[in-house]
């Protein structure tokens, strides 16, 4: 019976391991002398150092951390303001404009670049910013508006009531009880939507202008022409800021959970 | 009562009018477009003439083109089976789990997952390059003498696919299986069915629906995901996605990759429609 119960747990190990081997394998090369990373050369941090010179990385990760909260900030407030709206209307259009907006990412990410790429183009919106934004916004919605949904469903209704019966107006109520009772929603919906923002790679090379090009643009032409160990410097230091978010969300997920909410955030 | 009803009514309807808003404008509105444009002509030197014409979807059943559909089907297939082999059993043995290591294995699962896919992919060139890990490994194990140069072939973009997708179907097969009561396998065995019955008709079953949705989430991505075809496929692999990005950018030929996405997504609602007969559901477990 006990080695039964084992083979399990050991497959499980074996394959988390797998999963960590590229990763390590980047981090690893990243403190290599020689540039060729099939060759070990020794230990060295002189790539951190090039890293550190290298301005249009630094850049490119400026984008990518301005345009991950820009479009996490907008999918917030749209996600949940819709959301909430959507418990309240009783309109025939209500479940086609939901499927709309989380076509998104029901769709090929690759689709979305396109249509994107040539809608922007036909409207005269200039490649940048704006249309990066625009773009991210449009599949990071679904993320917050589904979670907050799921959440929303799940409240006990006559609390809002209780205040509306207790002569509260609806902003109030919105304001004081189902924002607070949902704001774990929002919070993980905004999360998700900044990680699959700054992860970008598809529809970000459709709609990226000249000087906009983002951090995951910028390694997917590298890797492709041709990569120096500086690139897993960089890498090697995203992954620490990876561990710093996880760790973050694994310690504000140990927070109580306000009562009501049954929300699989 | 009827009176705070409406109030909320009219608070609703402002609340959900920017979702309205955007909904239509920057989604419904381009994915129009792409229609409309899929039936244009093509400029002579740059841009769309609108003139309404069939030859764009014509061109796709060019026996060229017709194959990459093909070979993105295969890929896609060879991935899903791959993601099945490796994600359904981790899903299933991960809901065995006490609380506490669910929440440690989660938390394990999602640092890869929340990693940058470039970083990803990079460990997986390293790995397949000539001369790389790999080769290294299977030389010393003498199992080759000779390095294989994995880089560049077919093998390691379906690795690399499957790798870049197996969380999304752990998650799907996880949400069903920790749903489900394990006693009932336990009354099945007690019963008198074999593990491999009691799997089959009890566990099986129940965890389908997470499985499906796997599928889903594994298939349709990997058939446009062209990163990834790109970087570890070198040319050799030219998926619908690659041919889109193609036709966008370097063959400036928008009608022709407007009407590859109108079928690509036709072949992807197809999908969709299938997997909501099948499982009755109308939204994928585990999505989010």
């Amino acid at each position: 019976m006990k080695n039964r119960t084992k083979l399990p747990n050991i497959y499980l190990g074996v394959i988390l391991a797998l999963m960590y081997v590229p990763i390590l394998l980047v981090i690893v090369y990243s403190f290599n002398e020689s540039k060729i990373s099939s060759v070990w050369g020794g230990f060295s941090l002189k790539w951190y150092e090039e890293l550190f010179r290298d301005k249009a990385l630094f850049q490119a990760l400026g984008n990518s951390v301005f345009l991950g909260l820009a479009s996490a900030f907008n999918a917030g407030v749209i996600g949940t303001l819709g959301a909430y709206g959507m418990t309240k209307l009783h309109l025939r259009s209500k479940g086609l404009i939901e499927y709309i907006s989380t076509l998104p990412i029901m769709i090929p990410e690759i689709i979305l670049g396109m249509v994107f790429m040539a809608f922007f183009s036909l409207v005269g919106i200039p490649f940048g910013m704006g249309t990066l934004v625009l773009a991210h916004t449009a599949f990071c919605i679904p993320y917050v508006f589904m979670l907050v949904k799921a959440r929303l469903v799940g409240m006990d209704p006559s609390l809002a009531e209780a205040a509306l019966d207790l002569g509260a107006s609806p902003r109030q109520v919105f304001c004081g009880i189902t924002l607070p009772l949902v704001s774990p929603a929002i919070f993980s919906g905004m999360l998700l939507a900044f990680a699959m923002s700054i992860d970008d790679v598809i529809i970000s090379v459709f709609v990226t202008g000249v000087n906009t090009s983002t951090l995951p643009v910028k390694i997917y032409t590298q890797l492709k022409t041709g990569v120096t160990p500086k690139v897993n410097a960089l890498c090697t230091l995203l992954f620490l800021a990876t561990l710093a978010l996880c760790g973050l969300a694994a310690f504000l997920g140990r927070a109580p959970k306000p009562p009501g909410g049954k929300g699989r955030g | 009562m009827g009176k705070p009803k409406r109030k909320t009514a009219g608070a609703g309807a402002l609340a959900a009018l920017p979702l309205y808003v955007f909904a239509l404008v920057f989604v419904l509105g381009p994915l129009i477009y792409m229609v409309a444009l899929s039936f244009m002509t093509r400029a002579e030197a740059w841009g769309v003439v609108p003139e309404a014409t069939l030859k764009n979807y014509a061109d796709i059943f060019q026996p060229v083109y017709l194959e990459t559909f093909w070979e993105s089907i295969k890929l896609a297939v060879v991935s899903t089976l791959l993601v099945i082999a490796i994600g359904y059993p981790f899903g299933y043995f991960m809901a065995k789990l006490t609380a506490k290591w669910k929440k440690r294995t989660m938390l394990l699962l999602m640092i890869p997952f929340w990693t940058s896919s470039l970083i990803r992919l990079y460990g997986w060139i390293i790995i397949f390059r000539a001369g790389g890990v790999f080769d290294s490994c299977l030389m010393a194990l003498h199992i080759t003498e000779e390095p294989l140069k994995m880089l560049y072939t077919y093998p390691a973009v379906v690795v690399g696919m499957a790798y870049a997708l197996a969380p999304f179907m752990i998650f799907a097969v996880y949400s069903s299986a920790e749903k489900l009561d394990f006693s009932l396998v336990e009354a099945a065995r007690d019963l008198g069915a074999t593990p491999w019955q009691a799997f089959r008709t009890v566990s099986f079953k129940l965890t389908l629906p997470g499985l499906l949705s796997g599928v889903v989430l594994t298939f349709v991505p990997s058939m446009g995901l062209f990163f990834i075809a790109d970087i570890l496929g070198g040319n050799k692999v030219v998926l619908v996605g690659n041919l889109i990005q193609e036709q966008l950018m370097k063959a400036h030929n928008w009608p022709f990759a407007a009407a590859l996405s109108v079928a690509l997504l036709a072949l992807t609602t197809l999908i969709l429609f299938l997997y909501r007969k099948l499982s009755g559901a109308s939204d994928l477990e585990g999505l989010v």
